[in-house]
């Protein structure tokens, strides 16, 4: 089965677009549908789960930063939702 | 697989004989030996500098006595500051056949190239070709990547993170290295480390890189990143990261040193004390040859926006994560990635692929930049705290 996104690690809570996709398109993981709530292009993160404001967002299995708010499945995971745990990030 | 069985016990994939230029002012002569040459394992390697400098005589001598090489021609102009008594000797004691070519010594161009030919000869026929069985627990094993681009971390870098826990597996030694490209990384990295201790030293030597790249005032997170999908600094180091597979670290080398049993090592790149001497990693053949003094087989090139370098002593085996890249590039890619991209290939199979063709490789199937010819070196002035 081939997918035009990717899981990078089982423990992850994003998945990462192998492909432009358009606000509104459904994609299927596992038994989940899930809808996408804006543009998400091509390298960039989709949520596959809800993370409430301050939790990780794992990427590779680790955290790459936490939620600076609630984000829902098919949200696009980018600089507007989420932050560095390192103080020197620009 | 095949090798080379040396006097220290260790074997070789390849059986090279190197031409080494010890300043500068003979680099053109050494250059003239090899191209006169019909030999076709000799290569060229060499230090420019005429200033001494301990790490460069420390990569030299690994260099020379690596597994993958057979024999060793010196040259030398005869006032250079390298040290190529000691040189000699080092390499004479591992059982190598050697000569050293003094261009003063030897009445100047002409002549010092007609003995220097003359040498090779010499030092071909004392060379060892007798192979003998190669398995993966012999084999070390070292990863970079350079041209990256937001393919890299997805497909070329997790692949070869996968291959690195199949080799580990099979009892082969796995070399990660450039701390710089991990800032960020560090809890994670010492989460793996096998003692306490190491623990610690992982924490310092990524430490040690930010402080460096800080002070040459190098960011490593640009736009271009961002707008590739990347959004923190701890994104885009797991993405090199993921190159070391998920196996426990077993200890952090420095440029030279051997690793002292089977596992997975962290190189670190970044000298030590007050920041002189520029760039740690000035291009990405230094960081091979660091990885070859360390005695690495074999080296695995991920890439994205494509590279074409290969390197003396060992093959470099080109992992390609952009499907794009590949198709423009494919004489000079021996993997392709691409195809977890555009959905033609599963992620299994393509490790499988790679496991496969390093299999090959030390079998002595050419890569792509040993076909091409590619036999790029460099080694820089450099200063370690650490030494052998």
């Amino acid at each position: 089965m081939y997918s035009d996104y990717i899981l990078l690690h089982p423990n992850d809570n994003v998945i990462v677009a192998l492909k432009n996709y358009s606000q509104g398109e459904k994609i299927r993981f596992g038994s989940k549908e899930i809808v996408l709530t804006s543009r998400i292009e091509f390298g960039h993160k989709i949520a596959i789960q809800k993370i409430a404001g301050g939790d990780a967002i794992l990427k590779y299995g680790y955290p790459i930063g936490r939620a600076i708010c609630d984000i829902n499945p098919g949200d696009w995971v980018h600089t507007q939702n989420l932050i560095s745990n390192l103080k020197n990030m620009k | 697989m095949k090798g080379f069985l040396r006097k220290d016990g260790r074997k070789g994939i390849r059986n090279r004989l190197l031409v080494v230029s010890l300043v500068e002012c003979a680099s053109f002569v050494a250059k003239r030996i090899v191209e006169t040459c019909d030999f076709p394992d000799v290569e060229l390697i060499g230090f420019s500098g005429c200033a001494p400098n301990d790490y460069a005589l420390h990569l030299l001598e690994k260099l020379c006595t690596h597994s993958n090489v057979g024999g060793v021609l010196l040259v030398s102009l005869g006032c250079e500051n390298m040290d190529r008594e000691f040189l000699y000797k080092k390499i004479l004691d591992s059982g190598r056949p050697v000569r050293l070519l003094v261009i003063q010594e030897n009445g100047g161009t002409n002549k010092s190239v007609a003995i220097g030919k003359k040498m090779i000869e010499e030092v071909k026929n004392g060379m060892n070709y007798d192979s003998v069985d190669f398995d993966f627990s012999d084999l070390i094993i070292g990863t970079i990547c350079g041209g990256s681009d937001a393919t890299s971390g997805l497909t070329a870098n997790p692949v070869i993170g996968m291959t690195f826990d199949n080799l580990l597996d099979r009892g082969a030694t796995c070399i990660f290295e450039e701390p710089g490209e991990l800032v960020g990384c560090e809890y994670f990295l010492a989460d793996r480390a096998m003692d306490k201790n190491l623990k610690k030293n992982i924490i310092r030597t990524i430490n040690k890189a930010e402080h460096y790249y800080d002070v040459m005032g190098h960011d490593s997170f640009s736009a271009g990143n961002a707008e590739g999908g990347i959004t923190t600094i701890e994104e885009k180091s797991l993405g090199s990261y993921s190159k070391s597979g998920t196996h426990a670290i077993d200890g952090i080398l420095y440029p030279g040193i051997n690793p002292p049993q089977a596992g997975l090592y962290l190189l670190d790149v970044i000298p030590d004390g007050p920041v002189k001497w520029g760039f740690p990693n000035i291009n990405d053949n230094s960081e091979i040859m660091e990885l070859i003094a360390c005695g690495v087989h074999l080296i695995l090139f991920s890439t994205g926006r494509g590279t074409v370098v290969g390197s003396a002593i060992s093959p470099v085996l080109k992992v390609c994560a952009n499907p794009i890249t590949y198709k423009n590039m494919s004489d000079d890619m021996d993997i392709d990635c691409g195809g977890i991209i555009t959905k033609t290939e599963q992620f299994q199979d393509v490790c499988q692929n790679l496991l496969s063709y390093i299999e090959q490789v030390c079998a002595g199937k050419q890569t792509c930049s040993e076909r091409l010819g590619h036999k790029e070196f460099y080694i820089g002035y450099k200063k370690f705290d650490m030494k052998c």
